[in-house]
């Protein structure tokens, strides 16, 4: 059982109270952008072996998406952040390496 | 005029608690920046309580503050009352980018009291009902099964339920289904 505590409300809440959006940090190359570039964002996604970032929505609850990083084997939780951010903030990166010497996840960290 | 009713005309259970639905309750959504002052106002104005921080509800008789999410309260006051509380938080709330709408009848109450009412709620959702975790002055906004739903503790024993008024009956079936004797667990120092 996965459990998330939302950054929004405080609630440790367990996997069935929240919903799944998908991977984190995405940047999304809309109308003008190259071929590649568009299909590298509706298609190409991490399937991380390990760390990996996730957008996660307290569905059940005050509603609010925010940010998770885990650990996919694990499911060991290293934190949750707010959705507003573009990148990890430093302790959770901490929080990470702490823990794993060298994780990989597309160019962070 | 004809009398308001609410979904399932006060239905009763009697069982490891007495379930009961509440008669049509007001309850008006403000959503907004919370931590401006004419939000405060437009809220403790109506329900005549203090701001709950996070999680928190105040709430006495039938008035009272939800803290629904960081930009959302539920403002409680007696039913009759809604339109003219509705007008009164509108000139309060004056240009402030804010929301406040009735959604009274969009919405179905119930009450569980007896000693077991924590092992009750804990059947249904993903809560932990332990006396030291959950305690009265938080609201708990979550699923009862498949539906959503918040409840809060009035005091020990005593738990009010708010749902939508279309899965009224499905939330009826489950608490009394959950507190039908013979599905004792006992889990619960307090109960
Ligand atoms: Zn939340």
């Amino acid at each position: 059982m996965l459990i998330l505590t939302c950054p929004c409300c405080g609630i440790a809440a367990e996997e069935t109270e929240l919903h799944a959006g998908g991977e984190a940090h995405l940047k999304r190359f809309g109308p003008g952008s190259s071929d590649e570039d568009f299909e590298g964002y509706l298609f190409q996604r991490e399937n991380a072996k390990g760390v990996h970032f996730e957008r996660w929505r307290h569905s059940s609850g005050c509603g609010k998406w925010f940010h998770a990083a885990r650990c996919t084997t694990t499911l060991e939780v290293f934190g949750t952040y707010p959705a507003q951010t573009t990148e990890p903030p430093q302790d959770i990166k901490d929080a990470i390496t702490a823990k794993r010497p060298a994780p990989r996840w597309r160019d962070i960290a | 005029m004809s009398d308001p009713i609410s979904a399932l005309n006060g239905a009763r259970f009697d069982g490891l608690v007495q379930v009961t639905e509440m008669p049509p309750q007001g309850m008006i959504t403000l959503r907004g920046d919370l931590a401006s002052v004419a939000i405060k106002n437009a809220a403790t104005g109506i329900a005549g309580v203090d701001m709950p921080g996070q999680r928190g509800v105040h709430c006495v008789g039938e008035k009272g503050i939800c803290w629904m999410s960081p930009d959302e309260l539920l403002v409680l006051c007696p039913y009759a009352e809604v339109g003219v509380a509705l007008a009164s938080m509108h000139k309060t709330l004056g240009k402030d980018h804010a929301l406040a709408v009735d959604v009274s009848d969009a919405r179905a109450v119930f009450q569980l009291q007896g000693a077991a009412v924590r092992e009750v709620i804990a059947k249904l959702a993903p809560v932990d009902m332990d006396p030291a975790q959950f305690t009265p002055g938080e609201i708990r906004r979550t699923r009862l099964a498949q539906v959503p739903a918040a409840f809060w503790l009035r005091e020990e024993g005593l738990v009010q339920v708010i749902c939508f008024r279309s899965v009224a009956g499905y939330v009826f079936d489950l608490l009394t289904g959950a507190a039908t004797p013979g599905g004792e667990v006992g889990v619960f120092a307090a109960g």
